[in-house]
């Protein structure tokens, strides 16, 4: 099976405190960590598992820049055999549409039977895997936590639906699936794998070798854009317990008791 | 302004909670008709649609044994054969809203923006949006040019729902409309969740742990602490994701909708998806060390403090009483 993976390079929110700039037009980059996108790495390792257990060959694809080829390096440890990076400056301020685009000019310059993309990611659209199916004319099932392959026409897989049900489903190949977290463990990347992989040229193809017009994608061709950043003003918010630990301890207790919450 | 839409999911005859919360969204839009579209068979489609024409100028009803169970590629089939292509369809962002919406609009040549939890208005033909990133820990305002139509979806309660119930409307019957329906994914069953050893659902007192624990090493402070206090150990996804406890004891939407006195949220960021699955107003004590967790937004009492040195101090006073 060719399976192509998409994955996005974002800032780690396990890692970093996420807070609006001064200007109000970003959150603040200054010290961010970055890693891939958490959903992007379940899929990653889903694609692997497939090839262990059916064959075939992975690809992941980034749109991105420069530095998002540290993402694709990193997967590539992980176990992708080749990776492609989809690089122009005109690619930027892509809305979903715009980055789906230029996804599916790349799966058309290739073959591929299966193509997977993370749930959601930083901006929590959930969008990108669904618009990229529906330009294929592929089928497509979102929040995918459970791939059977049953021969090379076609997969049964499991979506996660609301309560902790499982919606399962037959869907014919090629299709686009979105992985949501949990379907597996990713495995661990050592120094030592990422160092294999350090020399490998990774092909970067832009919006001329996409054969993408520049109004298409990036700001030009976005229907939907950012204005600003803010903190939301919520209610009152918790009442924060201050003073020693001790202090702190002992007015929860208090709090605990007068609520039910020590029996 | 172009046409309005809902799109209503119901389930054993009877409309979601986002039915009426999609009709006070359309109301913000300053939409005067709305019309509710409404897709499935039989008894139970009608009795939705019934229900709908009091909340709904009108109620589009899409009766075909394909859309028995809600299969997105066949709804999204039969919405781009019914919908005028310039129109302004609402959805839930729910599972199905999430499935259907991305491709429909692709399909519909619309515009789409998802999980908004507030309008600011709409200004000919650009819609100006609220929505949330990083898990909530930041908010921003979003522009869409809808003047060749726009798919929207909501986040579930982020719009309280419009009770009014005095829309006096029609159904009418679009079945005829809805066109080839055959599709490459095929709906087979519904394997409904593991019951697991403890039933979260009914505790009073919820011990709730998340990522802030850092390793599965560390979840013994918290079942300490849950056994000082006899109550039970929940916590939010991404423990469940590592498998350091059983999906059984998840809150959140896509776990457990748990309805305690006293909930105590430990190292849980308190993005919407786990906020979701806490019902019946309890007493909410967040213990976090990040002072921007949306957590302490939505508890009642809140403590910035490492919870990985804060809850054994927590137990040995506990115990000590």
């Amino acid at each position: 099976m060719e399976i192509l993976v998409c994955v996005k390079r974002v800032p780690d929110t396990a890692e970093n405190e996420i807070s609006v700039n001064s200007a109000g037009n970003d959150i603040d980059r200054g010290d961010l960590v970055y890693s891939v996108n958490e959903w992007d790495n379940y899929a990653v390792e889903e694609a692997i598992q497939i090839v262990d257990r059916v064959g075939g060959n992975m690809t992941v694809v980034a749109v991105g820049d420069d530095e998002s080829e540290e993402v694709l390096r990193r997967e590539m440890a992980m176990g992708a055999n080749d990776g492609l990076l989809l690089k122009d400056s005109a690619f930027e301020g892509s809305d979903g549409k715009g980055t789906a685009s230029i996804l599916k000019a790349a799966v058309q310059k290739g073959k591929y039977d299966l193509i997977l993309t993370g749930a959601q990611a930083e901006a929590g659209a959930a969008q990108v895997g669904g618009m990229l199916a529906a330009m294929l004319d592929y089928p497509y099932a979102s929040l995918v936590n459970k791939v059977e392959v049953i021969d090379d026409k076609k997969l049964k897989v499991g979506r996660e639906i609301e309560g902790g049900n499982q919606e399962i489903n037959e869907i014919e190949l090629p299709c686009v699936l979105s992985i949501q977290t949990g379907i597996n463990e990713p495995r661990y990347v050592g120094i030592r794998g990422i160092r294999k992989v350090a020399s490998v040229e990774i092909p970067v193809m832009g919006a001329s070798d996409l054969g993408l017009g520049a109004d298409t994608v990036g700001t030009a061709g976005a229907k939907v854009k950012r204005v600003d950043y803010f903190v939301p003003e919520m209610g009152a918010g918790a009442e924060m317990l201050e003073g020693s630990t001790e202090e702190i301890i002992d007015k929860l207790v208090e709090l605990l008791k007068a609520k039910g919450g020590l029996k | 302004m172009a046409q309005v839409f809902a799109y209503i999911t119901h389930k054993g005859g009877v409309a979601d909670d986002s039915a009426l919360e999609l009709a006070a969204a359309a109301k913000k839009l300053g939409a005067d008709a709305v019309t509710a579209v409404v897709t499935g068979t039989g008894g139970g489609l009608d009795a939705v649609c019934n229900a709908m024409a009091a909340s709904y100028k009108e109620v589009w009803k899409i009766d075909n044994a394909a859309m028995a169970y809600p299969n997105a590629e066949v709804v999204r089939k039969a919405l781009v054969n019914i919908l005028p292509g310039d129109c302004l369809l609402l959805l839930p962002h729910d599972t199905f809203g999430i499935d259907l919406g991305p491709g429909l609009s692709i399909k519909m040549n619309s515009a789409y923006v998802s999980d908004v939890v507030g309008i600011d208005g709409l200004e000919g033909a650009t819609l100006k949006v609220v929505r949330q990133e990083f898990g909530g820990a930041a908010s921003t305002h979003m522009t869409v040019d809808t003047a060749a139509g726009a798919v929207v979806t909501f986040r579930p309660g982020s719009f309280a729902a419009d009770e009014s119930k005095s829309a006096g409307g029609q159904v009418v019957d679009k079945s005829g409309d809805a066109g080839d329906l055959t599709a490459k994914r095929k709906y087979l069953e519904t394997v409904a969740a593991e019951v697991g050893d403890v039933d979260i659902t009914k505790s009073d007192v919820l011990v709730s742990v998340g990522r802030g624990i850092e390793e599965q090493d560390n979840l013994q402070i918290v079942f300490d602490l849950a056994e000082a206090m006899k109550a039970d150990v929940s916590c939010s996804r991404p423990i469940v994701d590592a498998k350091w406890l059983e999906k059984s004891r998840q809150v959140g939407t896509s776990g457990l909708t748990v309805k305690p006195k006293v909930y105590m949220a430990l190292g849980i960021s308190g993005a919407f998806q786990h906020v979701g699955g806490l019902k019946g107003n309890p007493f909410i004590i967040a213990i976090n060390k990040n002072p921007k967790a949306p957590i302490f937004q939505v508890a009642d009492v809140g403590i910035e403090a490492n919870i990985l040195e804060f809850i054994p101090e927590l137990t040995e006073k506990i115990k000590s009483l």
